[in-house]
């Protein structure tokens, strides 16, 4: 492929951009083009700088003097969020910034509310138009209801809907598929073809590095801040590209088939109408089982009440042979039993407070010093031990939440959990926006988990998540778990073609 | 549920039940409460609190704070009076526009001080409030003026009726009420920056990432509430024809007590004017309804507290808890 033409072949094209942030160099004299009508990749491990240089571009953030950018052959720098969307730039945020209060309608045709002159409301004009970008994706969302209401796929729907309302030339989207099933996923990536077929250039950023092939032409690489170089996918396979956005290799395997044991959890005909049904399951120590199945299968909906977070309606839950009645979350931690959520990043983490204090809130007890205060040496010592195992790239531990990138933030919460001690780790999709070296990383630990003798639950719609990483799979569709694959006796394939079914 | 009742929310309609319930009990229990002259008193004097709540409201619903609007509103006073001495009386047109611009511009330092100095509302209101109240005690040295202008001495009255009780009137302060509402109302869902006031209180980032304008925004919020809080303190002067410096002492905390309890969220994004409207309602009914059955106002503050915490204890979330449990529970033992 012919390299970029800086005589206005581009749409945008930027060169010698950095941002710093205090001590953080977010990105280090970054060269970026696009052009009209491409879909591009942004890649890179968690924390290297996407979601930066897409608020740089979208003039959310001001690049360091001595920036260049241009649209279409114009000098651009300077430029404003508002003067952004004017060129036609839009955004599908990583963190989503939607307005929770708002209804879904509102939050997708927001723009119609936007600008510095008075303007009347045009309701029935903005339920049509969210209605029709909906249908546009294929999705059906109840237009009234506030979209703090719903469930974080169908957040991430508003998200994507809001950004195609306008007329766009250029969409960044900063990771969209993190949470989507796999039809929602299809139903996107033809979104993204049509895009580019009528000239809108497409730049997207997944973890997913199947995904990520699948669907860009070229995919331009950063690591920590660094421009690595833009390479067509034509060619690239999943190895080379992690080789690229790491500068290591990785091989999968799955597990050894393992010795049954006595089960720490074990639960008979569990049942919740509306959510899950009959389910029999049970984890031993040392175990890592695997639930998968669809969004919207009920797999969530088991964890929760798991957790102590709702009420089973019939069948009972054995902790060690013993009925275990849960009234609350607190009882389940009290039991040892983790919880890792699948909407973290709301439900996880206080965002404007520190990593260290987001650390240990799980655990203050054990960072009590004499006369019940918080000793800050041993907070220190347990957060620093956390962090450095699960390889969280952070400025200081005193930073807020809210300045980490958001893998790193999914860091921040698994620490969090394994600070309890817990009996039982249950993680629901626990590499949602992770990139493959930190996925690695965090399954690492999983395993060491399993073996110091912890009980896990993993829930994942990633078929070879589960695949690699459990002992037994569990498949569950419509609240019912339907069958029982075991990795060592199975193929990969065949799980995939099952789920996907 | 009729289609009227099903668009208004679950905090609203909570408080039209609880309203009525007082209402039905001290018709009962008194012989005064339910007077053409008892009511059209409460809503003379509820004008001036529901100016002021539909002012906060507003900045409540862009996620800040203000608790200075109430000295503002007695600086307001003592400077549209005396300006209004000066140029001979003036009428109440002249009056409202003054006091209007004069509460405007407090409201704006305000914002300027919340905007440009990324200040919290809260510390930058109360000490605005210090600074408010201290200037005018100041400056006047605790001296009320009772020569007003002639307008405001004989008050303007826009409908009476006799009755055996004596005259029932309404003033001039319940239609510039009307009109404050009217205007809030339509700012807030009928006008593009009403939207924006909504969504830089739900999700600040958020709208800053979608190019709406923060500094205009908040200049609005507290802007739109210190000419809210200007003209009802001429109002007031109105109702209580005379201009006493700290008459308005601790109003702010009534008001944004009644705010809250319609359902206005602290920290932004959410709040209907309907909601702040019957909040205020509800506590201005109980005050009137102690006051007649004979109770100590000391008595009453205390009851307005116990109020406030039962409604909001009550609120719609809660609300909401209790049905879906009922419904669970009907669906077991339906299936069972
Ligand atoms: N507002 C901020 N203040 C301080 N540091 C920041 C801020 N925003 C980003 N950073 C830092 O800049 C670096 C790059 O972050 P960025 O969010 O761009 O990463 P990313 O590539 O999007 O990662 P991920 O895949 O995890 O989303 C990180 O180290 C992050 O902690
Ligand atoms: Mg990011």
């Amino acid at each position: 492929m012919p390299e970029p033409d800086p005589q206005g072949a581009s749409l945008l094209r930027l060169a010698h951009v950095s941002k710093r942030f205090g001590g953080v160099q977010a990105l280090d004299d970054i060269a970026f083009d696009v052009r009209p009508g491409e879909v591009l990749c942004l890649a890179g491990e968690n924390g290297c700088g996407k979601s930066t240089l897409i608020k740089v571009i979208s003039g959310v953030h001001r690049p360091e003097p001595g920036a260049v950018m241009e649209w279409e052959g114009r000098d651009i720098s300077g430029l404003t969020p508002a003067e952004a969307r004017a060129l036609g730039i839009q955004v599908i945020w990583q963190d989503l910034a939607l307005f929770p209060e708002m209804s879904v309608a509102e939050n997708i045709a927001f723009e119609r509310n936007l600008g510095a002159r008075p303007r009347l409301v045009n309701r029935k004009a903005m339920r049509a138009e969210a209605a029709a970008v909906l249908a546009r994706l294929d999705v059906d969302l109840p237009l009234s209801m506030p979209v703090g209401r719903l469930s974080i796929a169908n957040r991430q729907l508003v998200a994507i809907a809001r950004a195609l309302v306008a007329e766009a030339r250029l969409v960044f989207m900063d990771e969209p598929t993190a949470s989507l099933s796999q039809r929602e996923t299809d139903a996107l990536i033809a979104i993204v073809h049509r895009l580019s077929a009528q000239g809108i250039a497409v730049v997207f950023v997944s973890h997913r590095l199947k995904e990520v092939l699948e669907i860009c032409t070229r995919v331009t690489v950063l690591r920590d801040g660094r421009l690595v170089g833009t390479y067509p996918t034509a060619g690239m396979t999943q190895a080379r590209l992690t080789e690229l956005m790491t500068g290591a290799s990785f091989n999968y395997a799955p597990r050894p088939e393992a010795r049954p044991a006595a089960p720490l959890l074990e639960l008979r005909g569990l049942t919740r109408h509306g959510e899950y049904h009959d389910i029999d399951l049970t984890v031993a120590p040392g175990e890592i089982v695997g639930l998968t199945g669809r969004l919207g299968s009920g797999r969530t909906e088991l964890a929760l009440s798991l957790f102590g977070m709702t009420r089973p309606d019939a069948g009972t839950i054995l902790w060690q042979g013993q009925p275990l009645r849960m009234r609350h979350n607190r009882d389940a931690i009290r039991m040892g039993i983790a919880y890792m959520s699948e909407d973290r990043l709301s439900l996880g983490l206080v965002q404007p407070q520190s990593i260290a204090d987001n650390t240990v809130v799980t655990v203050l007890d054990r960072v009590l010093g004499r006369l019940g205060l918080i000793s800050p040496a041993r907070k220190s010592a347990l957060v620093r031990d956390w962090l450095t195992q699960l390889r969280v790239k952070i400025g200081q531990p005193t930073d807020a939440v809210s300045t980490l990138s958001g893998g790193n933030q999914q860091r921040v919460v698994l620490a969090k959990w394994l600070a309890t001690a817990p009996k039982l780790l249950i993680l629901d999709s626990p590499t949602v926006g992770v990139d493959v070296g930190a996925r690695a990383g965090i399954f690492a630990i999983v395993d060491e988990l399993a073996r110091q003798g912890l009980a896990i639950l993993l829930i994942s719609d990633e078929a070879p998540e589960v695949f690699f990483n459990a002992d037994r799979i569990l498949h569950m569709r419509e609240g019912r778990l339907i069958e029982e694959f075991i990795p060592a006796r199975s193929t990969l394939a065949e799980l995939e073609e099952a789920v996907h079914a | 549920m009729p289609e009227i009742l099903r668009a208004v929310g679950a905090t609203e309609r909570w408080l039209m039940v609880v309203i009525a319930v007082i209402c039905l009990g001290l018709s009962l229990a008194t012989d005064t409460f339910l007077t053409l002259v008892n009511l059209f008193d409460l809503l003379n004097y509820s004008a001036v609190n529901l100016i002021f709540a539909a002012g906060l409201l507003v900045v409540l619903i862009a996620g800040g704070i203000d608790i200075s609007f109430a000295a503002a509103a007695s600086v307001v006073q003592y400077l549209a009076v005396t300006i209004l001495m000066q140029i001979g009386g003036g009428n109440w047109a002249i009056g409202l526009l003054l006091a209007g611009l004069i509460g405007f511009g407090l409201g704006a330092i305000n914002a300027a001080l919340i905007h440009h100095f990324r200040l919290v509302s809260i510390v930058v209101t109360i000490a605005t409030f210090n600074l408010f109240f201290g200037l005018l005690m100041f400056f006047t040295g605790g001296v009320s003026i009772y020569a007003l202008p002639g307008w405001l001495s004989r008050r303007i009255i826009l409908f009476e009726h006799e009755t055996a009780s004596g005259w029932a009137e309404i003033t001039l302060p319940v239609l510039v009420m009307v009109v404050m509402l009217a205007a809030t109302w339509f700012m807030l869902r009928r006008l593009n920056f009403g939207r924006q006031l909504f969504a830089m209180g739900d999700n600040p980032e958020g709208a800053r990432r979608l190019g709406i304008n923060l500094g205009a925004m908040h200049y609005l919020a507290y802007g739109w509430l210190g000419l809210c809080a200007g003209i009802a303190g001429l109002m007031q002067v109105h109702y209580a024809r005379e201009v006493v410096p700290n008459a308005l002492y601790g109003r702010e905390l009534e008001v944004l007590a009644a705010v809250v309890l319609g359902g206005a969220r602290l920290g932004g994004g959410r709040g209907t004017l309907l909601g702040a409207v019957l909040g205020l309602a509800l506590v201005s009914i109980t005050q009137n309804g102690l006051n007649l059955l004979g109770v100590s106002p000391f008595a009453f503050r205390m009851i307005v507290g116990l109020i406030i915490l039962i409604a909001i204890s009550m609120s719609s979330e809660t609300l909401r808890g209790l049905t879906e449990g009922l419904r669970r529970r009907r669906i077991r033992e339906a299936q069972s």
